[in-house]
């Protein structure tokens, strides 16, 4: 008999049931004259993989460091499971981070170093010899237990850095830029070797990062932050589909941004309205999710692949838009033709090279249609 | 290319051998050598003019009769043993005093440390003799310590520090306290703040972190202060002669002393070299400490 396999969503943050393990209210931290976090409301729920992404000042460490208790915040209120973790020091919190440094202790081996926080609670010694054992097997360190941090390769070092801080089972671990050491092609191997170590583990993990791809990788949730603040937090394909500012949009990927003044669209579905852009354009004609003013000026976001390029305009498609092409940049598998409109303006646009380069299509300075769907894009008001 | 490399190498051994081996080879030389009332006042002195002759001649009159007078007269090893003694203990008290600077200043902002290493170097511009002297002025029976006391009410007679060793203590451990801070500050400096943020996040106490992982990480730090501080106070004459008084024994003033007012030149000889027999045990440690640091570094 055949079993339907139920599919689970892993949502805590839709159900309102659901307890957070970690809450922010109104956290605020200044430096002196400087707010570093300014008012942040946070849920992380427990087993989720969170991403505190942003560029590097934007303070997402200093709100890390604040989870691990280094920092205490100068406004609001932490509760980890609960507990109001304000007068708890960071030796005393089930929180332990990953350091962007690693800080591995370079006199102690890895053994050493990962039993380093077990032996600080006093466990047992057959207890700690245990957990250390299973933590060198789940991060494939066996051989290297005796081995000084210096005598070990850079992708090790992180691992070790990783069993360490989840030798104690902490209920949330912090991880401060933990592949930004490792050269691209093992970071690429180690995002899902984390991923898949979250998933075994069951722990909570928050992992501050600047790399876009690193925080859609491996998040369950992404919290974009901009000079202290948070912009967005969503899923990663809600990010990227649905930015909810244009500093969100320009922020993860590529993305076209049209500038124009919005007017209903006459006999149009609900929302549809029109963008005019640019004299003598057909305007753009698009979906809004929340109610536009008549001649409000919004932000239409599009992302390059999204649009196709043709030498004559889709049929399919409501959005049409005539220009030149400037510049292919050819990335193997896709090209970014980069077109200028009449208007001036300049649009990307990304096509798969499903054909071999020889026998492609368009080249410099070809005069093409670009073509998009109502939906493609989104409208931003900010 | 080899020509060039062994001629890199050699300057440094050339100078070793000039200046370090040939001398020594003729203290040993005239340790072997018995007291003469002559210019130089030992015998046999080597005549070449005589040949093989002369030169075998000269060999058989050499005798380790000084060394047996070492251990005969209970004088030398005693002031070996109190040397030692007063090396290992003054060694012990500089670190103590340094470790707390070094931490200190390894600590404080950035913008601070340049003025701090200043000072712990400023007192090599004035001259060594004159800064014992003024520890004379100092802890002398009528000194600016004992007024300073008695005007505070602490004290009510002076204390003898002047002409004991807890005055050579003082003196050894002021003047070799840059020795020790400046080795165990590079140590710390070096040292990641994170490890220590890393110890307290995995449940250890700010102190419980200091001994596991700041004091071992500045441990060679350590051993090369120490090893710079008891080397030369095993020899040291001049501190013990100035502020040690006569209760004072150590080595060097027994050297002086037989150089000097006994005008033995082969006795001393004797002393000295005993005294480098010892120092090359603590000098091979050092080096092989030195080494060890070297290839963990690279």
């Amino acid at each position: 008999m055949a079993q339907v396999k139920p599919q689970i969503v892993f949502d805590p943050w839709n159900d309102p049931e659901a307890k957070p393990l970690i809450e922010c209210r109104s956290i605020t931290k200044r430096f002196g004259d400087f707010t570093a976090i300014d008012n942040i409301n946070l849920n992380i729920y427990e087993k989720e993989f969170f991403a505190l992404l942003g560029p590097s000042g934007c303070g997402k460490t200093t709100l890390m460091r604040m989870l691990a208790g280094f920092e205490t915040p100068t406004e609001g209120k932490i509760t980890i499971d609960g507990q109001d973790v304000a007068q708890v020091p960071p030796n005393k919190r089930a929180v332990n981070m990953m350091f962007q440094s690693y800080a591995l202790f370079p006199h102690l081996s890895v053994w050493e170093n990962i039993a380093f926080g077990l032996k600080r609670e006093h466990a047992p010694k057959d207890r700690i010899e245990e957990r250390v054992a299973e933590m060198l097997r789940l991060t494939r360190l066996e051989k290297f237990a005796r081995r000084k941090p210096h005598q070990i390769s850079g992708g090790q070092r992180q691992r070790v850095a990783l069993a360490r801080s989840l030798a104690k089972a902490p209920k949330l671990l912090l991880l401060d830029e933990p592949l930004g050491a490792l050269d691209k092609k093992l970071r690429q191997d180690t995002q899902f070797e984390l991923m898949d170590i979250q998933e075994r583990t069951g722990t909570t993990f928050v992992i501050v990062t600047h790399d876009q791809e690193e925080a859609m990788t491996v998040a369950s949730r992404v919290a974009v932050m901009d000079a202290g603040e948070i912009m967005q937090i969503a899923t990663p394909a809600d990010i990227y589909e649905q930015p909810n500012s244009v500093y969100v949009a320009d922020f993860i990927g590529d993305v076209n941004i049209i500038e124009g003044n919005a007017s209903p669209m006459a006999g149009g579905p609900e929302g549809a309205i029109n963008i005019a852009y640019a004299e003598g354009q057909d305007p753009v004609q698009a979906v809004a999710t929340t109610p536009v003013a008549e001649g409000e000026k919004v932000f239409y976001a599009i992302r390059p692949e999204k649009i196709t390029v043709s030498h004559q305009p889709d049929p399919d498609r409501a959005n049409h838009a005539f220009g030149k092409i400037i510049d292919i940049a050819y990335l193997g598998n896709i090209s970014t033709y980069r077109v200028q409109l009449a208007s001036g303006k300049l649009i990307s646009a990304t096509m798969t090279n499903s054909r071999r380069l020889t026998r492609r299509a368009f080249t410099w300075e070809d005069e093409v249609w670009l073509s998009w769907t109502r939906t493609a894009g989104v409208v931003l008001t900010k | 290319m080899n020509l060039r490399r062994l001629v890199l190498i050699s300057v440094p051994y050339l100078w070793l051998v000039a200046l370090f081996l040939v001398p020594f080879l003729i203290v040993v030389k005239i340790s072997l050598s018995t007291t003469a009332i002559a210019i130089p006042p030992y015998t046999p002195t080597l005549d070449l003019a005589q040949g093989w002759a002369g030169f075998k001649d000269f060999l058989s009159q050499l005798s380790f009769d000084n060394f047996t007078f070492l251990t005969q007269d209970d004088l030398y090893w005693k002031a070996y043993l109190s040397s030692l003694k007063i090396a290992a203990l003054s060694t012990l008290f500089t670190l103590l005093v340094a470790y707390p600077i070094a931490y200190g200043m390894a600590r404080v902002p950035d913008e601070w440390r340049p003025t701090l290493l200043m000072l712990i170097i400023l007192p090599f511009w004035t001259s060594f003799l004159i800064r014992v002297y003024a520890w004379m002025g100092i802890l002398s029976d009528e000194g600016l310590l004992n007024q300073f006391l008695m005007w505070l009410g602490v004290i009510s007679s002076p204390l003898h520090i002047m002409n004991t060793s807890k005055a050579v203590y003082i003196g050894i451990v002021y003047t070799y306290l840059p020795f020790m801070v400046l080795p165990i500050y590079a140590a710390l400096d070096k040292m990641d703040e994170s490890l220590n943020e890393a110890a307290v996040d995995l449940g250890a106490s700010r102190l419980s972190s200091f001994w596991l992982v700041t004091l071992p990480m500045s441990r060679n730090g350590v051993i090369a202060g120490c090893f710079l501080v008891f080397i030369p106070a095993l020899g040291e004459y001049v501190i013990p002669q100035l502020l040690g008084g006569s209760q004072t024994l150590m080595i060097g003033k027994v050297l002086w002393d037989e150089f000097f007012s006994n005008r033995d030149w082969p006795v001393a000889s004797a002393v000295a070299v005993v005294l480098l027999v010892i120092l090359i045990v603590p000098i091979v440690l050092f080096q092989r400490n030195q080494q060890k640091q070297q290839e963990a570094e690279s």
